[in-house]
């Protein structure tokens, strides 16, 4: 059975004009990605990794390249489809959780719903599940500043899942995070990954790294290296705990 | 089109949501709209009581009431000469003008005899001598005893009928029928007790004795005939043209003008009092409503000035809002409901202040009690959305625009 792919990137570069110098933050990407894929991104600070992954999520477009998601070229899509293809088909995870600071952990997970046209019941039902899997059935009317770092990072979480994206971007997900915490949310990773679902993750711990199934490096807007980890078995909890 | 009600209903409740997670910071926002509405609430709710007040006593008056008097152009008052209606012009009406009913003369006591008197008391109310007919002609209708008949007025007997406050200001006690009054030193027998009316423009309507018209008129000596006014009913509203020609040729001819001399009369219809009346509250109404507008114009830039701050300030929210998958128009309407639900409650809190000042006015001063017609409501109401609409157009446009990583990235 061979492979299918979601997203095909194509020469993708992303050019800044910083004064009267021009700046690659990206420089020729070729990369394709498939489905259940489950791949770490690292790279040194600066190299790329966040752009690429703003990209990915249609947040931000390319100044030269072809991106490619589920066949169709992001390039032709008007802003609103845009904002379709952000709503159902990317879940994105940010490293400082960016919750709507006013809303309550549910409130916070329907929120994507909403703009789905979802009605109210049924947005509801639909959020309490997604944050009984990440396990915060018991704070949902908390407001964001009521929870803990890794309460937060599972409501953003649940909040990317609750739509069913075809792709779960994750840029640096754990780094205002605990070790202990980041254990939790890489547990959950592995989870929604045997689930079937698609992710990426964007880290600079190596140990995290290699829970993912496949590892590319950036280094100054250029793709270094794509590899396959052969065997992602080393339990992650003394890895992490060497690290600590 | 149901999508759009759907996103209506959701902008409106996150609308709610952050008017009220800031709720002074709204009220002050909305304040200019508040202080805009309420006024001119307050305004049309005493214009509006008064005008109430008004048409119902022209409609008492009936529409089809004619009411002469006389008129001295300035020329010939700067002269000294008076013009006068008599009790001659009087029957001359009542006996020879066609299609008129319950023609009534009534004359005032004026001066310094015409006061009233009762066991030490005395009131300088109104003294009027008029015929029976008066009360279908104003309909003041005895609410105790009766009014006089033909048969007092005939024999000058010294009755009276009271308007109710005489009884508090001459402190009368027990059952006034039957009691007497003086009036310029001459006893009167109270035989009735007119009907309660209130007060118009703070004056009181119930302060007033009506006596017998022939009495009257012999109570003030025969030296000199008394200027009287004379009013009366046209039976055919359609006739009222031509009845208005024929008694203006009658008082001509009895008052021996010459042709191109002036009428030293007036013939005016309660219609036409009515008319003015309107227009005067018109009027008032128009110099409101600009001054309104302006002030609701303000209102409205000030909520613009805050709902930009309030974008600048939400840049990020927007942003995470636009990652989540919301469209321009999503964002676009989330703002533009709220700038228009937060006008649309300062109008209703306006609306509430300015009937309550109004009616607080009202009672202090005396006037017919506030009303607060439809019309005004749906104006302010519209006034304030409208406003909420276009001064949150330019905010809103201003989030929806927003770049999505740009606005994740706002510090
Ligand atoms: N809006 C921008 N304008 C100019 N330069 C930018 C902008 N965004 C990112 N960069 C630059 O692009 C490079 C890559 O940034 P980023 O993708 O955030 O790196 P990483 O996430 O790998 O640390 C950095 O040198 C950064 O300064
Ligand atoms: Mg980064």
């Amino acid at each position: 059975m061979s492979k299918q792919t979601i997203i095909e990137l194509r020469g993708i570069a992303k050019h800044y004009m910083m004064g009267s110098e021009g700046f690659y933050a990206l420089d020729g990407i070729d990369l394709d990605i498939y489905l259940n894929d489950y791949m770490a991104v690292v790279g040194s600070s600066g190299s790329g990794k966040s752009t690429l992954m703003n990209l990915l999520g249609c947040l931000d477009l390319p100044t030269a390249g072809e991106y490619k998601l589920k066949g169709t070229d992001v390039a032709t899509l008007d802003e609103t489809s845009l904002a379709g293809i952000r709503n159902r088909e990317i879940g994105f995870i940010f490293q400082n959780f960016n919750l709507l600071p006013r809303a309550t952990a549910l409130q916070n997970v329907m929120q994507p719903l909403i703009y789905r046209g979802i009605a109210l019941a049924e947005r509801k039902q639909r959020a309490q599940d997604a944050l009984a899997m990440v396990g915060l059935q018991d704070r949902m009317t908390h407001v964001p500043n009521q929870l803990s770092g890794g309460q937060r990072q599972r409501v953003a979480i649940a909040r990317a899942l609750v739509t069913e994206p075809a792709i779960l971007l994750a840029d640096e997900p754990t780094g205002n995070l605990d070790s202990s915490t980041t254990v939790e949310i890489m547990a959950l990773f592995d989870q929604l990954h045997s689930d079937g679902q698609t992710l990426i993750v964007v880290t600079h711990e190596q140990e995290i790294a290699e829970r993912c199934h496949r590892v590319i490096t950036l280094k100054d807007g250029r793709l270094m290296s794509d590899q396959a980890n052969k065997v992602p078995v080393k339990p992650l909890v003394s890895g992490v705990a060497a690290h600590v | 089109m149901s999508n759009l009600k759907f996103k209506i209903i959701e902008g409106t409740r996150s609308a709610a949501l952050s008017i009220f997670a800031h709720g002074f910071r709204s009220f002050l926002t909305t304040l200019g709209i508040i202080i805009g509405v309420a006024s001119v609430i307050a305004v049309v709710s005493v214009v509006q009581g008064f005008s109430a007040n008004i048409t119902q006593q022209f409609d008492g008056m009936g529409t089809n009431v004619l009411n002469v008097e006389s008129y001295t152009p300035r020329k010939e008052r700067l002269q000294g000469v008076r013009a006068k209606l008599t009790y001659d012009d009087y029957l001359e009406i009542k006996y020879r003008v066609p299609g008129v009913s319950n023609v009534t003369p009534t004359v005032r006591m004026w001066g310094s005899n015409a006061v009233i008197t009762y066991r030490g008391q005395s009131s300088s109310s109104m003294i009027v001598g008029t015929a029976s007919t008066y009360q279908k002609l104003n309909t003041v209708y005895p609410e105790r005893g009766r009014f006089f008949n033909l048969s007092d007025d005939k024999s000058r007997r010294r009755v009276a009928v009271l308007g109710p406050s005489i009884m508090s200001k001459l402190d009368i006690k027990g059952d006034p029928i039957g009691q007497h009054v003086a009036v310029s030193g001459e006893w009167f027998k109270v035989i009735g007790i007119a009907e309660k009316r209130g007060k118009l423009f703070g004056f009181d309507q119930d302060d007033f004795i009506l006596l017998p018209f022939s009495t009257t008129r012999a109570l003030l000596g025969g030296a000199e005939e008394p200027d009287i006014t004379i009013s009366l009913q046209v039976d055919e509203p359609s006739q009222l043209e031509q009845v208005k020609q024929h008694i203006k040729n009658l008082l001509r001819r009895n008052h021996k003008l010459s042709k191109g001399t002036d009428d030293d009369f007036e013939i005016a219809t309660a219609d036409q009092m009515l008319d003015t009346f309107d227009e005067i509250v018109g009027s008032t109404t128009l110099v409101l409503g600009g001054i309104v507008g302006i002030s609701l114009l303000v209102g409205g830039i000030g909520i613009m000035n805050i709902m930009l701050v309030s974008v600048t300030e939400r840049t990020r929210e927007i942003g995470i809002q636009k990652a989540l998958g919301a469209t321009r128009f999503d964002i676009l309407l989330q703002f533009l409901i709220e700038a228009v639900f937060l006008c649309l409650l300062g109008g209703l809190i306006g609306l509430i202040l300015g009937f309550g000042a109004g009616s607080l006015i009202s009672n202090l001063t005396g006037l017919p009690s506030a009303t607060v017609p439809a019309w005004a409501i749906v104006l302010s109401f519209g006034f304030s959305g409208g406003i909420g609409l276009i001064f949150g157009i330019i905010p809103a446009a201003k989030a929806a625009n927003l770049d999505p990583i740009d606005a994740l990235r706002y510090e």
